[in-house]
């Protein structure tokens, strides 16, 4: 892909097939692709999330010629039909329910690496936004998957998201109607939502063959920053990557086995098996864990479109990142500082999740009661969700811009296999130290 | 441009810059023309559907609904409240016609003229669409179990993210035990 082939034909069909459609050049240079040896076990979630995207195609396919996608028997066909009826349809359903999850749990380990090592930073501009691109394109099938079985978390879900985007003026009205099909969610909704979830997988299948387009173009990162000076530095991606991402996929899916045999329904809502009633509201929605910190974004503001634009806003922070990070050091591993803000970001985060989970007036530190500011008690989840959103923002726009300027990264190394040589592992006694042998 | 046209014009040769941008703009915009001829029965296909837009009037016996009642009942196919307020409900929503509120409006604006115990709204919440649980809040009116809008006696919106009161909704009292909604 980037110009680079050591593929030779070796039989006279190879060779018949390489002027015509040079299908197994192509598949060789991407098995022989020079990949940075130092890549550790952070670098996998590409691999994880490639075979994650295959096992929800795979069993989505399997259970919509079980679904029903119809307001009467979407309930029944998921709950009656493939859970209890269908041969292994309550495993495939299991796989693919959470599925979704582990998705996601992946995805943002593969984000969290690709922040922390500044792997959005030049030349990787292009391949950072596909990424996320892939990740709200991943947010929109996963909301409406949710949808599909049509329990009360589902219909209240789909009713409280598709209202967000009557929040825009003029036009917000007439986008909500075009979503519905009606005067509010009800079965021709839930007929589109169908068909949009089965389209959008492939999408994303199609991004991420962009993804890796532009990953091979400049090359992978690694987890010193540094760029790769020669051949030495890099080793073919097959076997060396191939083993290690497949001995990550493995121990990734004994996670996934896990849930999905002794606790498949710890990630729903028991809500959720209640079939959807359009004139009861749940007492507490909330959605899958995966959406939290965005929907405590949206809760913390006081004002509808502003907690709108706020929870775009968040996903906005990661499309322009390579923009506001204008250090010329990619690795955290030599920027102090900004690690430390960027693991408290990871708290804030994580405080997000925490307070999109609640109820906006629960109470922080149990039996506190402080003054009332801004409609809510200083010591509510309301009042820890406006902080950490607000941390959240100031980590982009504020802090991550500042820091390019003001903090004085540690020596970067001359290349990225000196602090392997400099590692007093590297170097047992009486050992000679060649790295190029060592795999 | 201008100047070329009439040169060439008058010449017939075989280069003809007037004459090749006017087709490359007719082209051009017979383009446009066919894909957006293209793409609305595409959108619009997504508008609701006749027979959906056809679930447009519903009447209903509300001699059924004791004082201090309430309904949910689902008018196409969203939920309406329909409210027997007590005399205590319209007093205090009549007490705050002039508070300080983010959607003003006064109570009688609300009711029809000689109903005023019978408040008829939409049950979704202006906000994201949950239906708001009655006698909960500090106004003695609604609270919406999903963000928190609090609602008066008078279904307006008093605090929280809602930015409007309860929508109203067409409907007329065919007797005084019988309305028509839409």
């Amino acid at each position: 892909m980037s110009g680079h082939s050591s593929y030779e034909p070796k039989t006279a069909i190879e060779r018949w097939l390489d002027t015509r459609l040079p299908i197994i050049r192509f598949s060789a240079d991407l098995l022989d692709f020079p990949t940075p040896r130092n890549l550790n076990y952070w670098y996998t979630f590409g691999g994880i999330l490639t075979f994650c995207l295959a096992v929800q195609i795979v069993t989505g396919i399997v259970l919509a010629m079980h679904y029903d996608p119809s307001g009467a028997g979407a309930f029944n066909s998921v709950e009656q039909h493939i859970m209890r009826d269908v041969n292994y349809g309550w495993l495939i359903r299991g796989i693919h329910a959470n599925g979704a999850s582990m998705f996601f749990l992946a995805v943002y380990l593969h984000i969290l690496r690709g922040i922390y090592y500044g792997s959005f930073k030049a030349p990787r501009e292009v391949l950072w936004l596909l990424g996320c691109v892939i990740y709200v394109l991943m947010m929109a099938t996963a909301f409406m998957g949710y949808v599909l079985p049509w329990g009360q978390m589902s219909f209240w879900g789909a009713k409280v998201i598709t209202n967000l985007l009557g929040a825009f003026p003029i036009v917000g009205n007439a986008i909500t109607a075009l979503l519905w099909g009606g005067f509010s969610v009800d079965s021709p909704t839930l007929n589109r939502f169908f068909s949009l979830h089965y389209l959008l997988p492939f999408v994303i299948a199609a991004v991420v063959g962009l993804h890796i387009w532009a990953l091979h173009v400049p090359g992978n990162n690694n987890p010193t920053g540094v760029n790769v000076k020669s051949k030495a530095d890099t080793v073919a991606f097959h076997p060396y990557y191939t083993v290690k991402d497949g001995f990550a996929v493995s121990v990734f899916m004994i996670l996934f086995a896990v849930f999905v045999f002794f606790l498949p329904d710890a990630l729903s809502k028991v809500d959720n098996a209640v079939p959807a009633n359009p004139l009861v509201t749940p007492a507490h929605i909330v959605p899958e864990w995966y959406l939290l910190p965005f929907y405590a974004i949206l809760r913390a503001i006081p004002d509808k479109l502003m907690g709108v634009l706020a929870l775009g806003g968040a996903l906005a922070m990661l499309f322009i990142l390579p923009w506001l990070d204008t250090s010329k050091v990619r690795s955290m591993r030599y920027r102090p500082t900004a690690r430390i803000y960027f693991f408290i970001w990871i708290v804030a985060a994580l405080a997000l999740g925490w307070c999109g989970s609640q109820e906006p007036d629960g109470q922080v530190i149990q039996g506190l009661h402080g003054p009332t500011f801004i409609d809510y008690d200083i010591n509510s989840v309301t009042w820890l969700s406006r902080i950490a959103a607000l941390y959240y923002f100031a980590y982009f726009l504020l802090i991550t811009p500042l820091l390019a300027f003001f903090e004085t990264p540690r020596p970067v190394p001359d290349s990225l296999y000196t602090p392997v040589l400099s590692h007093p592992a590297a170097t047992p006694a009486g050992a000679v130290a060649a790295p190029e042998t060592k795999g | 441009m201008a100047d070329s046209l009439v040169q060439t014009a008058s010449e017939h040769g075989p280069e003809d810059p007037g004459r090749r941008d006017f087709i490359n703009i007719l082209a051009t915009t017979a383009t446009v023309g066919a894909v957006v001829a293209v793409a609305w029965p595409l959108i619009d296909q997504m508008n609701p559907a006749a027979d959906t837009l056809a679930l447009s009037s519903l009447e209903y016996d509300i001699s059924k609904v004791a004082l201090g009642q309430e309904v949910t009942i689902s008018w196409r196919k969203q939920p309406v409240f329909i409210r027997h307020r007590t005399p205590k409900e319209i007093a205090a929503a009549v007490a705050d016609d002039h508070a300080p509120m983010k959607d003003p409006a006064t109570d009688a604006s609300r009711t029809k003229p000689g109903h005023e115990q019978w408040l008829i709204v939409l049950a979704s919440c202006t906000h994201l669409g949950c239906i708001p649980s009655f006698g909960q809040g500090e106004y003695g009116g609604w609270l919406c179990p999903c963000h928190g809008s609090v609602y008066d006696t008078s279904a307006r919106i008093r605090k929280g993210p809602a930015p409007k009161n309860l929508y109203l909704l067409p409907y007329t009292f065919l007797t005084d035990t019988k309305v028509k909604l839409g």
